[in-house]
């Protein structure tokens, strides 16, 4: 079986994002690859051992992307590709969908395409559905267990996790799915994974290496701020004993009106 | 009539979701600066009923798709309905909830149109025919303005962002029945189940979320019953502490919430998890107890508009939050805190 994962790299969640002179900063802390995608490694990986093929990890970014897929690499795929190209530098998220989608098509007779829930940098979550509908697979989103797949007839059945409760869902292969947390934790980099890893040469794709065309991006940022800073003033209840203090708390919560 | 301002009206076996009608406000709104009325595209399997009610909240008129195909959601065949509706009608702008369902609608809507999408957005403005939609990224620490230069432009807007206007049951629109886009045949998956989560009142667009942590398991005075491992012991303690924070959220109407130490410590289902890799919500009030507020919680919850915070550790980062707190243990606070509001609330 085929399977390729795509990953984004992104700030490491503990990094103080601010803005200064209107760009985004986060001091030296080092980009990682983006945690819901360690997912979609996971269960690329999972699949590759159920079934046998070969895992192909994928990213649209600078050269700076590579500590995603080195990263990975060292969990256990077998082939990283760069998609790198001038045209890519603004892109919105069909723009990122459609390179994506070029890159898997070139790839070629891919069974399965893994994603993560969403970036943690832009929280756009749609990167996956755009893909699939660019390539007419089905989509599988906010897949929480991947319950049937038979490459031989090409069926696929997975939970999604909804706001409702689990939907049960049929598909046919070619499919893209992504993944939430229930799909399991992702594994460690090993140590041999880390040192094959960090020798891989990673091939760059352009645009027209893929022999795609990608639309203009239409979605643009004209603005990106620090949030205002809302000063709470925190009011620390306290009292002689723990019933004062509960019958305290208790008012003051029915004081702001909310319940 | 000029219909400039969509609205997905996002349902449930049939059921609008309430972020819809919130959707339908903001959409007032923008009608207002860009003129027009505002339609409702409503689709699902004996969905009439939504027609009066979209109505009845403010759209002007509305398109209805009542399929057979339709009854379960599956993106495809939603996305190709709104697809070719949009294709024909030219819309300046869709609105979506943003639920699983409209997020991934919008995603793949903005496909079929070439066009862009900007999802879970705080707030919208007009400017210069273009709406300019302000969504927080980077898991909240930043705040963006985005814009989109194709047309439709495709929003979602975060659920409870916006308010709900006013039934008026004495509004009247047109409701226009139209088909779906795609046969059975040509739809390339089945759901073939549905399990339920839990009962009870749901994260996302709860008023208020009780959110229990680590620090619900942390009660060395609670015998467990005899024969429990280490592990199961503090499972079982775990679970007693739930049941605390389960009865002030029964008394409040509230949702239950959860850390991921706490749902990886497998205390409580993902489901509940609120923060970067669980659910963002933005309640009127959120009761952290237990919880330290590590920066990864604080990117699900920090909109909340009242957080009040109960933990033993006077140093905690969720206190610098918090509008209320108690420094102390839950185990002790909660049950009476729960007795306290039963009583002033049933009186
Ligand atoms: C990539 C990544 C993503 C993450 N995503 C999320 C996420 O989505 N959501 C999330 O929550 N976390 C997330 N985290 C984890 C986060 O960093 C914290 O580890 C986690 O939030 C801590 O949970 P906690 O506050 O329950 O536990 P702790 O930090 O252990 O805090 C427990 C608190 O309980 C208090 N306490 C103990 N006993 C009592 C008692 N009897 N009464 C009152 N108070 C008591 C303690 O004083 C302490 O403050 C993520 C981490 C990473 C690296
Ligand atoms: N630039 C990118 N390169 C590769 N994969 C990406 C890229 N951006 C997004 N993705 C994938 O799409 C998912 C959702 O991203 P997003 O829609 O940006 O929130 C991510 O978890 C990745 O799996």
């Amino acid at each position: 079986m085929k399977i390729v994962v795509c990953v984004k790299q992104v700030p490491d969640t503990t990094a103080k994002v601010v803005v200064e002179d209107k760009q985004v900063t986060w001091g030296d802390m080092p980009l990682v690859i983006n945690p819901w995608d360690e997912y979609a490694v996971e269960t690329a990986l999972l699949q590759q051992e159920a079934h046998g093929g070969d895992v192909t990890v994928i990213s649209v970014g600078g050269e700076d992307a590579n500590v995603a897929l080195k990263h990975a690499l060292a969990m256990g795929c077998g082939n990283a590709i760069l998609i790198s190209d001038p045209g890519l530098e603004n892109a919105d998220s069909l723009v990122t969908s459609q390179a994506l989608a070029a890159a898997i098509q070139k790839i070629g007779d891919v069974d399965l395409a893994c994603f993560g829930r969403q970036a943690i940098d832009g929280d756009v979550g749609v990167t996956a559905a755009q893909t699939a509908r660019v390539l007419g697979w089905p989509s599988l989103t906010l897949v929480s267990a991947i319950s049937e797949l038979d490459p031989g007839s090409g069926s696929i059945r997975v939970e999604r996790s909804v706001e409702e409760g689990r939907q049960v869902v049929e598909g046919k292969l070619p499919a893209v799915v992504s993944v939430v947390k229930d799909i399991g934790e992702p594994r460690y980099p090993s140590f041999m994974g880390i040192r094959k890893a960090s020798r891989a040469e990673i091939p760059v794709w352009s645009v027209a290496e893929m022999g795609a065309e990608v639309s203009d991006p239409v979605v643009t940022w004209p603005e990106i701020s620090n949030p205002p800073k809302v000063e709470v003033v925190t009011e620390i209840i306290s009292g002689g004993s723990t019933a004062e203090i509960a019958e305290t708390l208790a008012e003051k919560i029915l004081e702001v009106k909310v319940v | 009539m000029t219909d400039k301002v969509w609205v997905y009206i996002d349902q449930f076996n049939g059921e609008a979701i309430p972020s819809s009608w919130e959707a339908i406000d903001a959409a007032r709104m923008l009608a207002d600066e860009l003129g027009g009325g505002v339609t409702a595209v409503i689709a699902g399997s004996e969905v009439q009923q939504l027609s009066e009610q979209a109505i009845q909240y403010g759209a002007d008129q509305v398109y209805l798709c009542d399929d057979g195909t339709l009854q379960e959601f599956r993106a495809e065949p939603y996305a190709s309905l709104v697809s070719g509706l949009a294709g024909e009608h030219h819309p300046e702008v869709i609105l979506f909830p943003t639920t699983s369902r409209g997020r991934e609608l919008a995603a793949m809507v903005a496909v079929d149109l070439k066009t862009g999408v900007l999802p879970d957005v705080t707030a919208l403005e007009v400017q210069d025919g273009n709406v300019i939609a302000t969504r927080p990224v980077y898991g909240g620490k930043l705040l963006a303005k985005a814009v989109c230069s194709a047309r439709p432009q495709l929003v979602t807007l975060r659920v409870r962002a916006f308010s709900t206007p006013e039934a008026d049951s004495s509004r009247t629109g047109n409701v226009n029945q139209v088909a779906a886009a795609v046969s059975e045949d040509n739809i390339s998956t089945k759901v073939s189940g549905y399990t339920e989560s839990s009962r009870g009142v749901s994260l996302n667009d709860a008023a208020v979320i009780v959110s229990g942590g680590r620090g619900v398991s942390n009660n060395p005075s609670l015998e467990p019953p005899d024969g429990m491992d280490e592990n199961e012991a503090e499972i079982w303690r775990a679970q007693e502490g739930f049941k605390l924070i389960g009865d002030l959220a029964g008394v409040l109407g509230a949702a239950v919430g959860a850390s991921r130490a706490a749902v990886d410590a497998g205390y409580i289902p993902y489901n509940q998890q609120v923060g970067q890799t669980g659910k963002v919500v933005s309640p009127d009030m959120y009761i952290a107890c237990g919880i330290s507020g590590a920066i990864q919680h604080q990117a699900g919850m920090r909109t909340s508009k009242v957080i009040v915070a109960i933990n033993k550790d006077p140093e905690a980062p969720i206190f610098k939050m918090a509008r209320f707190g108690v420094v102390g243990d839950l185990f002790e606070i909660l049950p009476p805190l729960t007795e306290s509001l039963r009583s002033r609330l049933s009186s």
